[in-house]
């Protein structure tokens, strides 16, 4: 199916299912243990083997000797194969380090051997049995002192004329922005189980968002022909963008099953996570707003610095400052630094989140300089087009309405006016809000269905990363097919299955939901067809065309009926900027004395095309509304800048949000629908909670106690030397 | 994790003795904190003696007025002593600040005692560190680390690390002592600052104990008027260690006790720094951090520890 | 570079036979007698040794909870505690509190209130909402406790301070909330 046109009136305008609240149909497989993650597929291979993984521990350099002589005799260990005994392993292009093979080290905790053993106990006890010695390089690992010497990288855009505008500006603001190093710190780590026993086909039960892409990266890899690999991944215990690629978990079990010649699996010990693995990248941020004095802004300039591994493309967080807002005048750059640090890569509203947590305390700051309530202020800035290219305007946009709707649903004008002027007890209170812009892109996306004697099977290889997928491709086969929920059967996460635009970038849910769509009606035209009907509808299980009704149970005499189809986005998408868009409020308590934030409660108001289902929906925007707390309070990964690593690499010294950090959460959907995005009208909203969050917080705190930290996180010792003075 | 034998002990006499005896033996109760330890391979015990079954599972009256704790006594359970509660509150605020309801389940009150320091360096066996490798030197101390989590005071040239016990931090405040008994079945009785060592040159030594020597309880002396208060300041709300801990005993004429946590190599208190509670916090913590040695990233302790306090006494 | 712990050191010492135990665990209400390496964690023994994979995996140090379970009724971190210590103990998994066919009040309200995304910290959470309904039953107190000699009540903050040991990082703390109250409310 192309999709070369917004859509007009369609049956999802008029929908008994789809937008309606749905619990989770793979719920009670939740709630009961019984979804099975990669790691648990005691049912899948016989004679699984366990692999453990053994890591770099200097961050960059060469290793000159590796002895597994002692780890190899160890008790119940079937294989070890060490970095060294391998050519290194060709590159996929999603992973910016290799992922094994040869003497090079590319950054801390890269993996450079697996042991192979009949039990967990065994070959981890084998693995710290192996001698390595290194020839440590210098390698450059302080972003903040890497930045001031870095020449920038030409403008991505450079629209107007920024300096005049800078010149003859009211009121200007320029300031230097931080945001930490961040890891996704999913519950389930990276793990596979992999069968490549006879080192001809290989099998993959894993944990992956992108099935299509990992099983290329795997042929890569490898050198093997795509078809010899088969991929499942149905259940996924979160992502957040660090499941995206292929990784070490894969590689090394497969490794470890050729070499073994049995089924291998292997998790990533947690410790190792954080440095094996990728993590969202750091940034400086220096912004620049020049305002005329009514309070219209005239000129952005966004220039912004993060770190990769050399090839890479670090996080890019001046993207949402090309098009948020209005104003003639706007030049971005991004700089992505070459360091020696672990690999940084996508995670949660890649650059967005980013970019947001730095332009939208910013933007409060312009409001507070120019003497305006900070919603008004962005009121009178919004745009409905490009502001880099006018004759683009906007497909959908109510970021107003959103600003209007929190506000007063939150009761801004109620808010604190002072700066440090609200207190109860020993806690000063604070108000803040931000806003949120975020991307919908759409992915190309496959899907089969099968019709079996009136029940539909929908296979698919999108994955549901707690997104929901289960549930709204269900929602949305029952919609286009008139059958009931309890109906329809979805199956995921699987390489046989039609290739889907997987979980990520805010594209899942949309795209799937679209291809899914496509294929019924791939499945209509054949029952039509066979029914010798003309357009017939699909209503309550049956087949209607006139005064004929024929029971969808009966159409095809016994037989499965099955259909097939891509939806293809067209580029006329292009010729619009498509986008979704919210306003988040927050209240915080600062403890007087101590300088601890606590979050006292929240509220997002969004803007994202039709909801396909409000349950999982909001679920995406209170998980992105906490993890933006994590990143304005407490998470940040914190490199060694002589040693190079990130130094708390586990689950006490990362610090992710808990339950008791979390206060009530309301979130709105306003009403809307974009007709450009798909034929369901939908648009993502995984991405768009998290974003602006972090601002929010921040800003919060400044009203709170007039300390303004342009620094995340926002902990503790930021504060304490500016907060009242305590006898 | 290295391989190890296993074995229960009946009697903390036969679970001193075999600790003694049997090489590269250690105890294990709740196992909490060890068991970490050892799938790290930072402890590397080849044999374990579960001492859960001997016995010390009580919380008892003392003929002084004041309560024996059993050493197996698990965190939840002597939080939530009715005794505990009534007098000892300090105690019993500290524990439930500590961390989860699943682990209090199983930490017990001796284990707690013995819990090894969190500094992230400690934990990545990669690093060098003088607490795990005496001589090896302290990454802690290398110019690029990060110390904000790490100690201010009583530290040294060979280690910054802070004892992350809260519970140890009350049991400072209220005078406690450690009972213990010998491999040769003598039993000691020793205060808090008598129990733990001050990592000095040998941060490996942290605590007095002779070899196969086993806690067997800890000793609350009669209760202390006042009120009690644990105020632990930490990143997150829950779950976490203390940036900065303090214990807080106040008598109604303004005497009282002030112990910390966070801040150093064991929970911190001073004579002097009590006698200067009626002159408030900042005359407290010009006693009780005299002599500190912050780095750059962890002053803000110092500033820290004090507002704490200032804000326990801001309450009343 | 050596490493401090190096691997020539540790070899020297390593132990050439693995000692094993046996023990005699009740899960469920089914009994199983299993012998095992001594390292082996509660946690592994019920994952692997008893195919029982709905207690997870997040961290294997206590530091997330995915992995608690109910032994002799108190929640503990099934991946702390070695199986040769849990001779004759009674373990409650996620497969003991309820089935598919038949969810126990707290998994319905779980599903009811949309307290998980991605279901993977969930049997832990699960296990914990119902052990902390039990422990504020009990009087047992907490950080929260405003009072520690007075009864404890079933607030917001004593649930979320409780439950404060789960980590999930899709976040449906809020929902999970709900779901632990709408459980509280039809047991009043």
């Amino acid at each position: 199916m192309d999709f070369n046109q917004s859509t007009d009136d369609n049956l999802f305008d008029h929908a008994r299912i789809v937008g309606k609240p749905h619990a989770r149909i793979d719920g009670a497989l939740k709630v009961t243990g019984q979804a099975p993650y990669a790691y648990e597929r005691h049912d899948v291979a016989a004679h699984q083997l366990v692999g453990y993984p053994l890591c770099a521990t200097i961050a960059k350099g060469r290793i000159t000797h590796m002895d597994a002589t002692a780890a190899r005799a160890a008790p119940g260990v079937a294989a070890v194969v060490t970095t060294l005994d391998i050519e290194p392993l060709a590159q996929a292009k999603s992973n910016v380090a290799r992922l094994f093979g040869g003497d090079t080290v590319a950054h801390y905790h890269q993996a450079i051997a697996v042991v192979v053993a009949d039990t967990l106990e065994q070959a981890r006890s084998a693995a710290a049995l192996i001698e390595v010695r290194y020839q440590e390089e210098q390698g450059v690992f302080d972003l903040d002192a890497a930045w001031e010497q870095q020449t920038p990288d030409e403008p991505l855009s450079d629209v107007g004329d920024v300096d005049a505008a800078f010149k003859n500006a009211a009121v200007t603001l320029d300031e230097v922005y931080r945001t930490a190093s961040q890891s996704h710190a999913m519950m389930e780590p990276h793990a596979s189980i992999v069968d490549w026993s006879d080192g001809g086909q290989m099998t993959v039960w894993t944990s992956n968002q992108m099935i299509a892409w990992t099983r290329k990266a795997l042929a890569k890899t490898f050198a093997i022909d795509l078809e010899t690999i088969r991929l499942e991944s149905p259940y996924v215990g979160g992502g957040f963008g660090g499941k995206l690629w292929l990784r070490a978990d894969t590689v090394l079990a497969a490794l470890g099953s050729r070499a073994a010649g049995r089924p291998v699996k292997l998790a990533l010990p947690r410790p190792l996570v954080f440095n094996n693995a990728t993590h969202r990248s750091g940034t400086v941020q220096r912004l620049r707003i020049a305002a005329d004095a009514e309070g219209r802004i005239t000129a952005f300039d966004h220039s912004a610095f993060s770190h990769t591994l050399p090839g890479g493309s670090g996080e890019n967080p001046v993207n949402q400052t090309r098009a948020f807002y209005a104003g003639a005048s706007r030049r971005v750059a991004h700089t992505a630094i070459e360091m020696d640090l672990p690999e940084s890569a996508d995670m949660r509203a890649p650059g967005e989140a980013s970019g947001l947590a730095a332009l939208e305390i910013a933007m409060d700051e312009m409001a507070e300089k120019l003497g305006m309530d900070p919603v008004e202020f962005r009121i009178l800035n919004d745009t409905q087009v490009d502001p880099e290219d006018p004759n683009k305007p906007f497909s959908d946009r109510h970021y107003v309405e959103c600003l209007q709707k929190g506000a007063a649903d939150f009761g801004w004008e109620a808010r604190n006016r002072t700066p440090g002027g609200q207190r109860e007890g020993q806690w000063l209170i604070g108000q803040g809000m931000a806003g949120a812009y975020r991307g919908a892109p759409t992915m190309d996306s496959g899907a089969r269905v099968r019709l079996q004697a009136g029940r539909l099977v929908v296979e698919t290889d999108m994955t549901d990363i707690g997104t929901g997928s289960y549930t709204i491709i269900a929602q949305t086969a029952a919609e286009a097919m008139g059958l009931a929920l309890e109906d329809v059967e979805v199956r995921l996460g699987n390489s046989d299955y039609p290739v889907s635009s997987g979980s990520g970038g805010q594209f899942g849910a949309a795209s799937a939901t679209a291809g899914v769509y496509a294929a019924c009606l791939k499945l209509q035209e054949e029952i039509a067809q066979r029914l010798g009907m003309n357009s017939p509808r699909f209503e309550q299980g049956m087949v209607i065309a006139g005064t004929t009704e024929v029971a969808l149970a009966e159409v095809a005499d016994g037989e499965e009926l099955v259909a097939e189809d891509t939806i293809h986005f067209g580029d006329f998408k292009d010729t619009l900027q498509i986008g979704t868009f919210a306003a988040h409020f927050v209240e915080v308590a600062v403890h007087a004395h101590t300088g601890e934030t606590r979050v006292r409660r929240m509220l997002a108001v969004c803007d994202a095309g039709r909801i396909l289902n409000p349950v999982t929906a909001r679920s995406q925007v209170i998980g992105g509304m906490t993890m933006g707390v994590g990143a304005a309070l407490m998470e940040g990964l914190i490199p060694d800048v002589e040693r190079g690593f990130f130094v708390n690499h586990d689950l006490a010294s990362y610090e992710v949000a808990v339950h008791a950090d979390i206060p009530e959460q309301e979130v709105i959907f306003l009403d809307t629908t974009d007709a450009a995005s798909t034929p369901l009208k939908a648009k993502g909203v995984g991405e768009l909670g998290i974003c602006g969050v972090a601002a929010a917080v921040a800003n919060a705190i400044y009203n709170a106690t007039g300390i303004r930290v342009r620094d995340y996180p926002i902990t503790l010792d930021r504060l304490i030397d500016q907060l009242p003075k305590v006898s | 994790m290295r391989a190890f034998s296993y074995e229960r002990a009946a009697s903390p006499a036969d679970a001193a003795a075999r600790a003694a005896e049997v090489p590269g033996a250690k105890f294990i109760a709740g196992g909490t904190n060890l068991l970490d330890l050892m799938k790290h391979e930072i402890e590397t015990p080849l044999h374990l003696i579960d001492v859960r079954g001997t016995g010390l599972n009580d919380i008892t009256a003392t003929e002084e007025g004041g309560l024996r704790v059993g050493a197996m006594v698990s965190n939840s359970t002597l939080a939530a002593n009715p005794r505990v509660r009534e007098a000892y509150g300090v105690l019993s605020r500290a524990l439930v600040a500590g961390a989860s309801g699943q682990l209090r389940n199983k930490a017990t009150t001796g284990g707690n005692l013995l819990q090894r320091t969190r500094c992230p360096y400690f934990y990545d066996t990669a690093m060098p560190c003088n607490k795990r490798s005496p001589g090896a030197g302290c990454a802690a101390l290398g110019k690029g680390a990060t110390t904000r989590q790490l100690g201010v005071i009583g530290t040294s040239d060979a280690c910054i690390a802070t004892h992350p016990s809260d519970m140890a931090v009350a049991l400072q405040a209220l005078d406690a002592r450690v009972e213990t008994v010998t491999p040769e079945g003598e039993t000691r009785s020793l205060t808090l600052d008598a129990f733990y060592q001050l990592p000095g040159d040998t941060p490996d030594v942290e605590n007095t104990l002779a070899k196969g020597e086993m806690i067997t309880g800890v000793v609350l002396p009669a209760p202390v008027e006042g009120r009690h208060a644990y105020f632990k300041v930490r990143d997150r709300s829950s779950y976490a260690f203390a940036l900065v801990s303090v214990a807080l005993i106040h008598a109604p004429d303004g005497t009282g006790r002030v112990a910390l946590g966070g801040m150093a190599p064991r929970p911190w208190r001073r004579d002097a720094a009590d006698a200067a509670l009626p002159q408030g916090a900042a005359a407290v913590m010009a006693e009780l951090l005299d002599g500190a040695r912050p780095t750059e990233e962890n002053a803000y302790k110092l500033t820290l520890a004090e507002r704490t306090l200032a804000a326990l006494l801001a309450e009343e | 570079m050596n490493a401090p712990n190096s691997a020539e050191q540790r070899r020297d010492q390593a132990p050439q036979d693995v000692p094993r135990s046996t023990v005699t665990l009740i899960v469920n209400g089914t009994q199983h007698t299993l012998t095992l390496d001594n390292r082996t964690t509660l946690l592994d023994t019920l994952r692997e040794h008893l195919a029982l994979t709905g207690s997870k995996k997040g961290c294997d140090h206590g530091q997330c909870g995915a992995c608690t379970v109910s032994v002799n009724g108190e929640r503990i971190n099934a991946c702390l505690t070695l199986a040769v210590m849990h001779e004759g103990d009674e373990i409650t998994t996620i497969e003991g509190v309820g089935t598919v066919e038949h969810l126990d009040p707290m998994q319905q309200a779980f599903v009811a209130n949309d307290a998980f995304q991605c279901g993977y910290c969930t049997p832990g959470q699960i296990c914990s909402a119902n052990a902390v309904l039990q422990e504020i039953a009990a009087n047992i107190p907490s950080h929260v406790t405003a009072d520690l000699t007075a009864t404890i009540e079933i607030t917001d903050a004593e649930i979320r301070e409780r439950m404060s040991g789960n980590l999930c990082r899709c976040g449906a703390y809020a929902n999970i909330l709900k779901a632990i109250t709408q459980v509280a409310k039809e047991r009043a």
